[in-house]
């Protein structure tokens, strides 16, 4: 990885043709989509994107019409990371050959959490373990939105789902977030970071330095949807700012294994009394409304309480330097 | 022109001949996984780049779904490719051989035939590929090492012609083929080289309204794979079929051209005629059981019964007309399957033959022998019998029974 660090401004940002173009048919407030235009903006030159089945596949690529500006493959749900090892393989060799005159083409891998922590996960450990150089970005909105509103692997501890609906007897899914980053740190990778699209300049930041690794990178990004989450179109943005706010989505980076918080989480850890209630960030989602009952108020107590924990842990291992 | 061609003879098995022409055809990325009776291919493949003997890109996937990903990935990124599988890794590829051919890119893979679980077996059938009839790969089906060999420099040629762009399978019998070291005739690799040449793609209009290779390609962005709703994907779908239709009438031209260079070819490429000219009766069958039986067919002919044999090598795209055609004056045919379809009528090759007779004014009585599953040895004996009961047909004029099972404990 260049030590040099990747600056750029506002202006620069603007001035740069999208290469996700608009008249893609998400929803509005869709803060995946605005993370698909974030990464977009990130690119150093020559660059093919492969997508899993999924949301952000969909809404860009009806034929006969497409939203992408640069080369673009899908093939399946489960293979994100597989196309992305194929297309790796064939731009080594044929510019070995001679067939590709291009100094570096990036690949860039995207998926949703269903592509990336479930049916994804196999093939993602795959090819990290063999080293292709490409940059993995997971969006992660909690749920299989696109197939409407099923409970994932990363779906959180009490949200209502389609599939883990709150019902009289089960108050909606009672199973934690799995940790993708933790799993994708002990892969031992020279990139992992995480990232919301609030803070759009770090999460472009992260995407270019995840490009510029020779090797497999990768980068959680949380981001709100409105339909999936029942919550107000126009407030995708402040769930995305709150969700660092309350550390419910603490944003770091790790180079090399060795893991270092982002400004906006450094700011919490440094002003403790900054820190806002998971309250703030679950109130106002229609999937944790049956969690502001008397009944289930444990649940939200149970929520701060392993947030915390998280947290803090989280502060523990930046601190010692250790994955 | 046979005289001329210069040639080394060597001691290969199917797999070893596969792995030899994969390695003569400078193929670009081989994405696989090992499976019994495949795992030989890749490890000789493995061996190939090793030693620098290849300029490949080998990716050891972690799964056979991962394998044809990377290959279908690789090949619209503009990389001739190769993998290789049987039975359950083919099944697992599954969902990516439908998105392989539905994406328009030439993957080359061999299938070493192997049974399907459960019971877990690892022998020799037709039940894997036969499962993936319908998925849009072209299926060729080889009788012995050699034309495995001849099968891979030929697959390339098919596979990637501009007109076809579909990917194949050349299906080679697991252990029966595979592990059977036989005697193989060798190109030059120059002269394989320079035949099968360098991959051509497909021109296409992008978005931009430029007309460009069909491929990933940062200068002439193109979205690939997309989602087509109502109003398209039927005609996605239509012109596969026109791919196979041009893969028929190339698989015939590649057979003769192949034959100029190597002085070997199959019969007519689609299908492999033995003393069928005059025969009564007649077997129609895939793979290297055709050999055995063109000996008992030597056999019944020096005892005066005038058998035959029809290999079908192509079984998709399937070569009707030739079918019909050599069967019109056959009295009576026995269509051997080595696989299933619990619940139908006969099994895939049956099937595919009556269908193809039906409209033929001329048709012999035709009935179906399943046999040889998960491996079970037919000896010369039980496939004589089966010409045995055709010359009763024959005879008599009608078949006892539409479905018969050979060599099976009942």
């Amino acid at each position: 990885m260049t030590t040099q660090e990747w600056k750029f401004t506002a202006k620069d940002i603007a001035a740069k043709p999208d290469l996700f173009l608009s008249g893609h048919r998400a929803c509005a407030g869709c803060a995946p989509v605005s993370v698909l235009r974030l990464v977009m903006k990130a690119t150093r030159g020559p660059t093919i994107v492969t997508q899993a089945t999924g949301c952000m596949e969909i809404v860009g690529s009806i034929y006969p019409y497409t939203s992408w500006a640069l080369p673009w493959l899908h093939t399946a749900f489960e293979n994100a990371a597989a196309n992305a090892s194929g297309i790796d393989a064939a731009i080594k060799i044929m510019r070995k050959k001679g067939k590709i005159k291009d100094e570096y083409v990036d690949v860039i891998a995207i998926a949703g959490d269903g592509g990336t922590l479930d049916i994804g996960l196999q093939a993602l450990s795959g090819a990290v373990e063999r080293g292709h150089d490409f940059l993995f970005v997971l969006y992660d909105n909690e749920g299989y939105m696109n197939t409407g509103i099923q409970r994932s692997s990363s779906t959180p501890i009490g949200a209502s789902t389609t599939t883990s609906p709150a019902g009289s007897v089960i108050p909606g899914k009672l199973e934690k977030k799995k940790p993708i980053t933790e799993i994708m740190l002990a892969h031992e990778m020279e990139y992992v970071a995480t990232a919301t699209p609030y803070y759009w300049k770090d999460l472009i930041t992260k995407v270019r330095k995840g490009l510029e690794v020779e090797g497999p990178a990768f980068l959680h990004v949380f981001a709100p949807c409105p339909r999936g989450w029942r919550s107000d179109p126009a407030k995708s943005m402040e769930y995305s700012k709150l969700s660092v706010e309350t550390c419910v989505f603490p944003i770091w980076e790790a180079v090399n294994g060795k893991r270092q918080l982002s400004t906006p989480s450094k700011v919490i850890s440094l002003a403790p009394q900054k820190k806002k209630p998971v309250k703030a960030y679950l109130e106002g989602q229609g999937r944790f409304r049956h969690l502001f009952t008397p009944q289930n108020a444990h649940i939200i107590e149970e929520i701060q309480r392993s947030t915390d924990e998280r947290w803090e842990k989280l502060l523990q291992k930046c601190a010692s330097g250790a994955t | 022109m046979e005289h001329q061609i210069k040639r080394d003879t060597v001691a290969m098995n199917g797999d070893e001949a596969v792995a030899f022409a994969v390695k003569q055809c400078d193929v670009d990325v081989v994405a696989a996984y090992p499976i019994t009776p495949q795992t030989i291919i890749v490890e000789k493949f493995s061996e190939y780049v090793a030693n620098g003997e290849v300029q490949t890109q080998y990716v050891c996937t972690e799964s056979e779904h991962s394998a044809m990903t990377a290959c279908l990935a690789a090949a619209a990124a503009g990389a001739r490719t190769f993998t290789a599988s049987a039975s359950a890794g083919l099944a697992l590829m599954h969902e990516m051989l439908f998105v392989t051919s539905g994406s328009r890119v030439p993957v080359v893979m061999a299938v070493a035939n192997r049974a399907l679980s459960a019971p877990l077996n690892i022998h020799g059938d037709h039940s894997d590929a036969m499962a993936e009839r319908d998925s849009g790969w072209i299926q060729i089906y080889v009788e012995n090492a050699q034309e495995a060999y001849d099968s891979i420099i030929q697959a390339f040629k098919i596979a990637e012609d501009t007109t076809i762009s579909i990917p194949l399978m050349v299906c080679l019998d697991g252990f029966t083929i595979s592990h059977t070291l036989e005697r193989v005739d060798i190109l030059p690799d120059d002269l394989v080289k320079h035949y099968v040449g360098e991959r051509g793609y497909p021109m296409v209009l992008t978005h931009e309204g430029k007309t460009v290779p069909f491929k990933l390609d940062p200068a002439n962005p193109m979205t690939m794979g997309p989602n087509a709703l109502q109003n398209y994907y039927f005609e996605f779908k239509r012109q596969q079929e026109e791919a196979m239709k041009h893969a028929l009438k190339r698989i015939r031209e590649i057979n003769s051209e192949y034959a100029k260079i190597s002085g070997r070819g199959y019969g007519n490429g689609l299908v492999d005629k033995y003393q069928l000219d005059d025969a009564e009766i007649a077997i129609v069958v895939l793979g290297s059981t055709a050999g055995t039986l063109k000996v008992i067919v030597d056999q019944l002919r020096q005892e005066g019964i005038k058998a035959g044999v029809l290999r079908i090598r192509s079984f998709r795209p399937f070569p009707v007309e030739d079918v019909i055609h050599a069967l019109k004056d056959v009295k009576a045919v026995a269509v051997m399957d080595k696989s299933m379809s619990p619940g139908g009528l006969g099994a895939a090759v049956f099937s595919e033959v009556r269908n193809a007779l039906y409209d033929s004014k001329q048709r012999p009585i035709l009935v179906n022998y399943i046999f040889g599953l998960g491996g079970r040895d037919n000896s010369p004996r039980d496939l004589r019998k089966v010409y045995e009961d055709l010359l009763h047909i024959a005879r008599t004029g009608q078949a006892e029974k539409a479905v018969n099972y050979l060599g099976l404990r009942e």
